[in-house]
C-alpha cells in the first residue's frame, strides 16, 4: 500500500509529528511505502534543522531526518507555508534576499501540488493535525 | 493515465482565530486544477467561515473571504454544509454567502454551490468520498 | 466503502469525537489516539455518548497512548479494542480511506 501522509503542526507543541512519525515507521516495518510526507500549517516547523531539544528529549527534527534518509523518505514542506513561517532552503533564500536559510536534512521545499499529487498516487491519506 | 478521486476537503474551524481557514482554501484553489471530482464540506465551527459580510479593516489582518466566490470558477461547486452546524450556531443559509457556478453542462445556467445537507445526508456524501483532507 | 475515522482530542476539549461519532457510516472504525484516548475511558460524561455509537461503529484505541496518560486497559468500556501502532497501520490499509477528525 502507497500511503500519503500529512502534518499539520510543527515539532513539540502538538503531538501531530510523534504520531506520524510513529505511524511511517510502523508502515514501513509492514513493508509499505511511504510516497510522500507532506508539511503543511504550521508542519513546516518540522523542517528547521536549528531547534536543539534537550538532551533528554527526543530530537524530532533529526528522526524526521534519519527516516528519510534511511528510506529515501520524500519529505516536502509547503512553500507557501514555509514563507509565512520561516522555514527557507537556498533557492528561497536567494528568491527572497535572506541572509541565511535553515531547512533540515532531509525535507525539500514545494508546493501544495505535491499534497494534491500525493493524494491521487497514494492509496491512503493519513492526516496528523491539532 | 490518470484516475479522477473523489476529493473531500473538511473545514471545521472558524475563520480569524487560526489560520486552518484560509490554508485550507488555498489547497483548495491550487488542487482545482488537478481535475479530482472536489466537494467541501463546512461542518461544527467551520459553517462560520461562509458567513457573509466578514470586515476584517479594524482588526488589521487580510479578509479572504472573498475568494470563497471564486470557488464557482475553479469548478468547486459541492460545497456541503451540515444543518446541524447551522442550527446549533444559530444560523440559515441566509446567514452565509451566495456562492454560485455557472453551470457548463446546462447551458451555462448559474446554480447555488453551497447545498445545505442534514448529518445523515452528509454521513452518506463523506462514505463515497476517495481522499478526505483535515486541516 | 469503509472509513477509519481517527479522533486525536478529548471529548472534554472539542466536539471531535461527538462529530465523528454524528457523521461516521455504519460499520465504519473509529481510532482513539493521543488525547482521544480519554474518549474511551468508562464513567465519564461522554462513556455514554461513545457506548451508544458502538452498535453502529467499532472502537479502537490506541495503546502507547493510553499508556503514556496513565490509562490502564481495565478504566476503558468494554468492546473498545486497545490496539498498537502496527495495529493503526493494518486499520488504514484494511479500510478505503482515513478520515481525521481534528
Amino acid at each position: 500500500m502507497k500511503f500519503a501522509i500529512q502534518v499539520n503542526e510543527g515539532p513539540y507543541n502538538h503531538q501531530a509529528s510523534v504520531s506520524a512519525l510513529n505511524f511511517v515507521r510502523a508502515a514501513v516495518d509492514a513493508g509499505h511505502e511511504i510516497f510522500r510526507v507532506f508539511f503543511y500549517h504550521d508542519g513546516v516547523n518540522n523542517g528547521t534543522r536549528y531547534t536543539t531539544p534537550p538532551q533528554d528529549d527526543i530530537n524530532i527534527v533529526k528522526a524526521w531526518s534519519e527516516l528519510a534518509e534511511k528510506h529515501n523518505m520524500d519529505l516536502v514542506v509547503c512553500v507557501a507555508a514555509a514563507q509565512r513561517r520561516g522555514i527557507v532552503d537556498e533557492g528561497e533564500q536567494e528568491r527572497n534576499g535572506k541572509d541565511g536559510n535553515n531547512i533540515a536534512a532531509g525535507f525539500r521545499i514545494s508546493g501544495l501540488g505535491q499534497l494534491i499529487e500525493a493524494g491521487i498516487q497514494s492509496d491512503r491519506l493519513v492526516v496528523f493535525g491539532d | 493515465m490518470s484516475d479522477i478521486k473523489k476529493f473531500m476537503y473538511v473545514n471545521r474551524t472558524a475563520p480569524y482565530g487560526t489560520i486552518y481557514a484560509w490554508e485550507s482554501l488555498e489547497v483548495v484553489l491550487i488542487g482545482a486544477a488537478f481535475e479530482q471530482d472536489v466537494a467541501c464540506a463546512f461542518i461544527d465551527d467551520g459553517v462560520y467561515q461562509l458567513v457573509k459580510g466578514q470586515n476584517t479593516t479594524e482588526l488589521g489582518i487580510k479578509n479572504f473571504s472573498p475568494t470563497y466566490s471564486a470557488l464557482g470558477d475553479y469548478d468547486v461547486n459541492k460545497i456541503y454544509v451540515e444543518k446541524e452546524s447551522l442550527e446549533a450556531r444559530g444560523l440559515t443559509i441566509d446567514d452565509l454567502m451566495d456562492l454560485k457556478y455557472e453551470d457548463e453542462d446546462d447551458d451555462w445556467a448559474e446554480k447555488d454551490s453551497i447545498h445545505v445537507v442534514s448529518a445523515a445526508e452528509l454521513a452518506d456524501i463523506l462514505e463515497q468520498q476517495e481522499v478526505v483532507f483535515s486541516f | 466503502m469503509s472509513t477509519l475515522h481517527t479522533v486525536n482530542k478529548s471529548p472534554f476539549d472539542r466536539n471531535s469525537l461527538e462529530t465523528c461519532l454524528r457523521l461516521a457510516g455504519k460499520g465504519n472504525a473509529v481510532l482513539l489516539l493521543e488525547d482521544g484516548v480519554y474518549g474511551a475511558m468508562k464513567g465519564s460524561n461522554a462513556s455514554s455518548m461513545v457506548e451508544k455509537a458502538m452498535s453502529d461503529v467499532s472502537i479502537y484505541a490506541l495503546g502507547a497512548d493510553m499508556k503514556a496518560r496513565g490509562v490502564d486497559e481495565s478504566k476503558i468500556i468494554d468492546g473498545i479494542k486497545v490496539i498498537d501502532y502496527k495495529g493503526f497501520v493494518e486499520l488504514a490499509a484494511e479500510n478505503d480511506k482515513v478520515n481525521a477528525w481534528l
